[in-house]
């Protein structure tokens, strides 16, 4: 009997993890399902806007500019093993827009984005709020999760697109300063290798990523366990959640888009 | 009229409620007392559908509260909860005005705003409070603006969970008289659940004792001192000897 035991908790375990994937996909597309429907809640959108996409632009531009940077001198160091060196603006450019800018945009995102929505609807959870809110009439999802989920599918490719022109600047501000390049040979190198589906992808990717990011938030506030450990556990359930996420959705989309 | 009977709720093996048969009638007060964990919270959550009974009935005026309009449903009823459940992020007169600002009941701002501004005076409040945030007021003055909420949109029926919970005694008695004076005002159906005796007598005019999940005992708040029910006597003396068992 006892030889069982592994195979019934791995049995345990991935039941519990199919239940965890089909509740997150239910609440998808609950979440999905009241965009379109009113009542619409437009402060609550304003501000989780203001909150997902402009409090997040620093740290994303700095992630962007130190990323685009140090991919310069990767590459430069690679490409010089096979006199490849000159390829260094198009590949920092066509790797910031279509990999780095979404992903690590989308991992900053999530870490500050997706920790601060689980702490905030799980507080919200633990004293009552949103009890509070059903007894008003108002129903907690489309109040707390439609506007954030909304904010955060519109802010993050706009965060993205920032996030790679800084990134870019990062790899040619060190392409200029370390590495010798001409400024302008630089630009140009840049923009002849660039296409407009490199871009689009990229920010397409940043969309699904949002979207991610802020389903992950609600979904672990809104199901945060009791008290202080309880709210502790659901924010770094989001976090941890939303970056695995990210990867898989980043694997998929670049199956689909370049395949 | 408030009805249940036979309302049964568990939480894994844990089973709140046995089988709870209650009677609440129209423009009376009943609170609902009884030792921590017996599920009088719960009670509450299952008359307005916040959580589900697994077995049982529970009508408003002879229906059933699982049916009809939800929203309509909820609007019939105000509810102050034991920690306020103030929303943090809204100022103090869009949490009293919040549902004068949404759904059915939409008044125009300036108009939801001179309500809120009423209900808190109505509870003591100036309009000085009107634009602070929740995290800038005491325990006390979070309970008032939590009553003034409650009866913002003036509803039919009023739920009161643990209203002087927290509070300092002069605090609890301002907040009893508050809601027997509101209570008796806007002629409302009242509920309320507590362990603090001193609001069973200011608030009740009905008592039910709650305990191993069903209604141990009930009767007018004239009578609760009287009866011989050991449960009863126990709990409201709060003596540590009887046939509660407690914890020591």
């Amino acid at each position: 009997m006892s030889l069982l035991y592994p195979v019934a908790a791995i049995g345990r375990v991935t039941l519990g993890a199919l239940a965890h994937i089909g509740a997150i996909a239910i609440f998808a597309g609950r979440v999905l399902s009241h965009v379109l429907r009113p009542p619409f809640y437009p402060r609550e959108f304003l501000l989780a806007l203001m909150q997902i996409g402009w409090f997040s632009l620093p740290v994303v531009g700095l992630t962007a500019l130190f990323t685009g940077g140090a991919l310069a001198l990767q590459i430069y160091a690679g490409g010089a093993r096979f006199s490849a060196e000159a390829v260094v603006p198009a590949i920092v450019a066509i790797g910031m827009v279509r990999e780095l800018g979404p992903v690590l945009g989308g991992l900053m995102v999530a870490a500050r984005v997706a920790s601060s929505i689980a702490a905030e609807i799980g507080t919200m959870k633990v004293t009552e709020q949103i009890d509070a809110l059903v007894t008003l009439s108002t129903h907690p999802l489309k109040y707390l999760a439609v506007p954030r989920a909304v904010a955060a599918t519109l802010a993050v490719p706009v965060l993205v697109a920032v996030g790679d022109v800084i990134g870019i600047m990062g790899g040619w501000m060190v392409g200029v300063n370390r590495l010798g390049f001409n400024s302008a040979a630089y630009i140009k190198n840049t923009l002849d290798f660039l296409e407009t589906w490199d871009v689009t992808s990229g920010l397409l990717k940043g969309a699904a990523f949002g979207f991610i990011v802020a389903l992950m938030g609600c979904y672990h506030g809104m199901n945060s366990g009791r008290g202080a450990q309880g709210v502790g556990q659901a924010t770094k359930s989001a976090v941890v959640s939303a970056s695995v996420l990210i990867f898989a959705a980043n694997y998929l989309l670049t199956e689909l888009f370049f395949s | 009229m408030i009805e249940l009977r036979g309302v049964k709720k568990r939480f894994g093996a844990n089973e709140v409620l046995r089988g709870v048969d209650l009677t609440v009638a129209k423009g009376t007060s009943m609170v609902i007392i009884g030792g921590s964990g017996t599920g009088k919270s719960v009670l509450l959550k299952c008359i307005l559908g916040l959580v589900r009974p697994d077995e049982g009935r529970i009508t408003l005026s002879g229906r059933d509260v699982t049916e009809g309009d939800r929203d309509a449903f909820l609007a019939r009823f105000g509810m102050l909860f034991q920690g306020g459940a103030l929303f943090d992020s809204l100022r103090i007169w869009e949490n009293v005005a919040f549902r004068l600002m949404r759904g059915a009941t939409k008044r125009p701002k300036p108009e939801a705003r001179a309500i809120a501004i009423e209900k808190l005076r109505r509870v003591g409040l100036g309009p000085q409070v009107a634009d602070l945030y929740p995290a800038e007021l005491s325990g006390g003055m979070q309970k008032r603006v939590s009553l003034a909420r409650a009866i913002a949109a003036e509803p039919e029926i009023i739920f009161f969970d643990e209203p002087t919970t927290g509070l300092d005694p002069i605090m609890s008695g301002v907040i009893n008289a508050l809601i027997r004076e509101i209570v008796t005002e806007m002629g409302a159906t009242a509920m309320a659940i507590t362990h603090d005796m001193s609001s069973v007598r200011a608030i009740a005019d009905n008592v039910a004792m709650l305990h191993g999940g069903k209604v141990r005992w009930t009767g007018p708040v004239s009578e609760m001192d009287a009866t011989s029910d050991p449960y009863v006597q126990q709990f409201i003396h709060g003596r540590a000897e009887g046939p509660i068992e407690s914890l020591r």
